[in-house]
């Protein structure tokens, strides 16, 4: 039937341009609103984004595994049951090569001024980088250089909080498994800077083997983070690794773990449809007013072509187009100034005069928006398909005009 | 210009669908932002008086480095006489002095950091929502010797419960060693796990002999009934300050500045969200009153061939958008209001945010209440860029000839 639809959408096509004004200002009013899906939902889009790799990457990775008490007691007393050994080997057997084994355990940091609680981390600098901020956020001095490191590296808010500097010593105080107290000194080798004051202020690092000498905990470990492709599914990971593990170990995905950010991923999904359906919504009003307008004036012309032969499916197909194309030309122009408008913004929005603001959100200080095609797809899809619905019903009243009443209609 | 109304009137229904659906795109504006502006104005305002509930306060009386300093020996001398003048002049009762400093505390079998504060026990159940969080044992009490109250989760990482020993250790206010033991009177669960597992609460005379404070203390905490008396009260106790000594008054913007923050960042995401609607809005007006403007341009041909002035044309088309507008005003802020004020009391939820609401000291369900400014502040906006976008068609017609006007098609 192409020649039917040939026909069809060259008078739709046609019918639009008629009343440039009119489609003008409709398209203008499909542009702005497409614009504004997907901008706004680039920019929510990116900063939860930026928020769940944060959250990911400081520090439980995408699945995590440690004994089934520890997050009621995590202790020394809830290492993981397997030696740090014999977990690399079983990991790398199951062709799992992106993890760290860490000691985990709650410490007291004390300089010659101040002490603070904080979490202790000994970590191998070479297996953690993949997993976590530390790295990256390196601000002053160096990284951890090895498991044997007896250096240790703070965050810069701790620093401050204690009122030491950078190759100054400290004291670190924990428990061991008899319950005595196990300390040591160490130098401030390395200073991190998240923008996150909560993660400064709370987590220090260390070298794995000075960590587990000073706690005389031989070759254990507190828990092991794992690192997927993809932190949206991460399902499969968790059995991979679930199986790998004795019955009295807990392997948890990163939105158990952290269900702020679990619930916030599945919230953002929320809230970008429902952000779509409303602007579609609030558009529709006026893209089916124009629609009705066009039949109303086009109502004698219409009654002609239905005496002339033309099928009612015709009138009705012909309408259905032209919203079509009023709205595919208002997408294009509206995704591609969305993209303009977005690339301009890549290096970030700063909008550090409301950090502290974004801190209790979680978020950092500087917005990155994120295009996805996900997104976009989802708000040309929901365009059209909303459209094509909305403009059913006038198309399908002019299909059924009688042809010798419509073309005596006088007003 | 009765006649001009109700011409006005009769031109807005010589097209009832036209004019319906354009009703409809300015209420359900309308409607939308009678709704999300009573949801965010009451999330506001919940979101402060929670977080500055739970131990901030609305106003403090600090030595002058201790907000960025946090050390021992940066006091507000005789904490106590001062916190009563305050109580005298101010006619405040909610006033009361605190101590805190950083303790190694011990149980049988773990130890853990945490930050220790003094407090005065029938003070702080009116300022403070710690007391009426403590699920197991009890607050504090004036006879209270060596009580000790924790948070939910440092009792379970300590492995202790009510009756259970602890000892902690820290520095006193000398520099010297600071050590006493204490009973577990009460254990609080806040949900907030900075809190849970953070905090422990002393009597203030307790924590006064342990540390060596000598009658000073690190705050004086001040809640008030209504935010915005907050100014009002800072003035009143910043001229109780004793000169020449080195204290400061802190509103609880410098002492949580996060929380403004984050509101302004909201704000801001919301402004957008509303403008978009009302940009949209405008455009489905702008459609309208241009057709029908268009359509006309015979009438209006003979009108100012007749003598009409076209200023007088344009008052009309100016009025239809008007009436429109103020149709839809009326129908959004009802509409709204009942929408709103339905969820005020059934409650309004969505899945995911208990997770959410938690982390800003909101409750997993809220119950947005209409106000004045809820209620209209939205669609007078809209309103007005309703009666914008008809502006330039009203205008226009100055523009036209009467005799071509007349042999328009």
């Amino acid at each position: 039937m192409t020649g039917f639809l040939a026909i069809v959408t060259r008078l739709a096509w046609r019918n639009l341009w008629r009343n440039h004004r009119r489609t003008l200002i409709t398209l203008c009013a499909v542009t702005v609103g497409v614009w504004a899906m997907i901008f706004m939902t680039a920019l929510m889009r990116g900063m939860v984004n930026d928020m769940i790799r944060d959250g990911i990457e400081s520090l439980p990775g995408h699945v995590q595994a440690h004994h089934e008490d520890f997050r009621f007691d995590p202790s020394v007393a809830s290492l993981l049951p397997l030696t740090d050994a014999e977990i690399e080997a079983r990991l790398v057997e199951a062709g799992i090569d992106r993890f760290s084994n860490r000691v985990n355990v709650p410490a007291v940091v004390s300089s010659e001024r101040a002490s603070r609680g904080v979490t202790l981390y000994g970590i191998d600098p070479a297996r953690d980088r993949q997993l976590s901020f530390l790295a990256g956020a390196l601000a002053d001095g160096r990284g951890l250089e090895g498991e044997d490191d007896d250096g240790i590296v703070v965050g810069r808010k701790l620093l401050e909080t204690l009122d030491t500097d950078l190759g100054k010593r400290i004291v670190v105080m924990s428990q061991d498994p008899e319950n005595d107290i196990a300390d040591r000194g160490f130098r401030i080798v390395g200073v991190f800077d998240t923008g996150l004051e909560a993660h400064e202020e709370s987590m220090v690092f260390a070298g794995k083997r000075t960590v587990q000498g000073m706690l005389g905990i031989d070759d254990r470990v507190s828990e092991v983070a794992v690192l997927g492709d993809d932190f949206r599914n991460v399902t499969p990971l968790v059995e991979r690794v679930r199986t790998l593990f004795p019955e009295n170990v807990e392997v948890l995905p990163w939105q158990e773990l952290d269900p702020y950010i679990g619930a916030m991923l599945g919230v953002m999904d929320g809230f970008v449809l429902v952000w779509i359906v409303v602007i579609f919504l609030a558009m529709s009003f006026g893209l089916v007013n124009t629609l009705v307008m066009a039949v109303f004036e086009r109502v004698r012309e219409i009654g002609l072509m239905l005496a002339l032969g033309m099928r009612p499916a015709g009138i009705l197909w012909q309408l259905v187009i032209e919203s079509l194309i009023l709205l595919a030309i208002g997408l294009g122009l509206g995704t591609g100034l969305a993209w303009l408008t977005i690339q301009p913004l890549e290096d970030g929005i700063d909008i550090s005069a409301l950090a502290a603001g974004m801190e209790m959100f979680g978020a950092s200080p500087v917005l990155y928006p994120e295009l996805t095609p996900g997104d976009v797809l989802l708000a040309n899809v929901v365009v059209l398909l909303l459209g094509f619905l909305a403009s059913l019903s006038p198309a399908i009243r002019a299909s059924r005009y009688q042809p010798v009443e419509a073309i005596t209609r006088i007003d | 210009m009765p006649l001009g109304i109700t011409l006005a009137w009769r031109n807005l229904w010589r097209h009832p669908r036209r004019t319906w659906l354009t009703l409809g795109a300015i209420a359900f504006s309308n409607v939308l932002l009678v709704f999300m502006i009573s949801l965010q104005v009451g999330m506001y305002g919940l979101m402060i008086e929670n977080s500055l509930k739970a131990l901030t306060g609305h106003i403090q009386v600090q030595a002058r480095n201790f907000i960025d300093d946090r050390k021992m020996r940066q006091v507000v001398p005789d904490a106590r006489g001062l916190a009563e003048r305050i109580r005298g002049e101010t006619g405040l009762a909610t006033v009361t002095p605190r101590t805190e400093a950083f303790a190694l505390v011990s149980s049988a079998e773990r130890s853990y950091g945490v930050q220790l504060l003094g407090v005065v026990p029938e003070n702080e159940p009116a300022i403070s929502s710690l007391p009426g969080l403590v699920d197991e044992g009890r607050w504090l009490e004036a006879g209270d010797g060596a009580g000790i109250v924790i948070g939910s989760v440092l009792a379970r990482n300590l492995r202790v419960s009510t009756g259970d020993e602890l000892t902690f250790i820290g520095s006193a206010r000398d520099g010297s060693f600071a050590a006493a033991v204490a009973e577990v009177v009460g254990i609080f669960d806040s949900g907030i796990t900075e809190l849970d597992r953070g905090i422990a609460a002393i009597p203030l005379d307790f924590f006064d002999e342990t540390f060596a404070m000598r009658g000073a203390a690190h705050r004086i905490v001040v809640t008030v009934p209504e935010l915005d008396t907050v100014p009002g009260y800072m003035d009143d106790v910043q001229a109780l300050l004793p000169p020449g000594e080195e204290l400061v008054v802190h509103d609880w913007n410098a002492l949580q500045p996060g929380l403004r923050q984050a509101i302004q960042a909201d704000i801001g995401s919301a402004f957008f969200m509303y403008a978009v609607l009302v940009v949209l809005v405008a455009f489905s007006v702008l459609n309208t009153q241009l057709m029908s403007v268009l359509e006309r341009t015979r009438e209006f041909g003979i009108n100012l061939a007749l003598g009409i002035s076209p200023g007088r044309l344009g008052r009309i088309v100016m009025l239809e958008a008007g009436i429109m507008g103020l149709l839809g005003l009326g129908a959004g802020a009802l509409l709204g209001g009942l929408l709103t004020a339905w969820l005020g009391v059934r409650g309004f939820t969505y899945p995911g945010m208990e997770e959410l609401a938690a982390s800003f000291n909101l409750p997993g369900r809220m119950y947005p209440q209409v106000t004045l400014l809820s209620l209209f502040s939205g669609p007078l906006v809209v309103f007005l860029f309703t009666l914008l976008a008809s502006a330039w068609p009203a205008l226009r017609l100055h523009l036209l000839e009467p005799v071509e006007a007349m042999r328009a098609a």
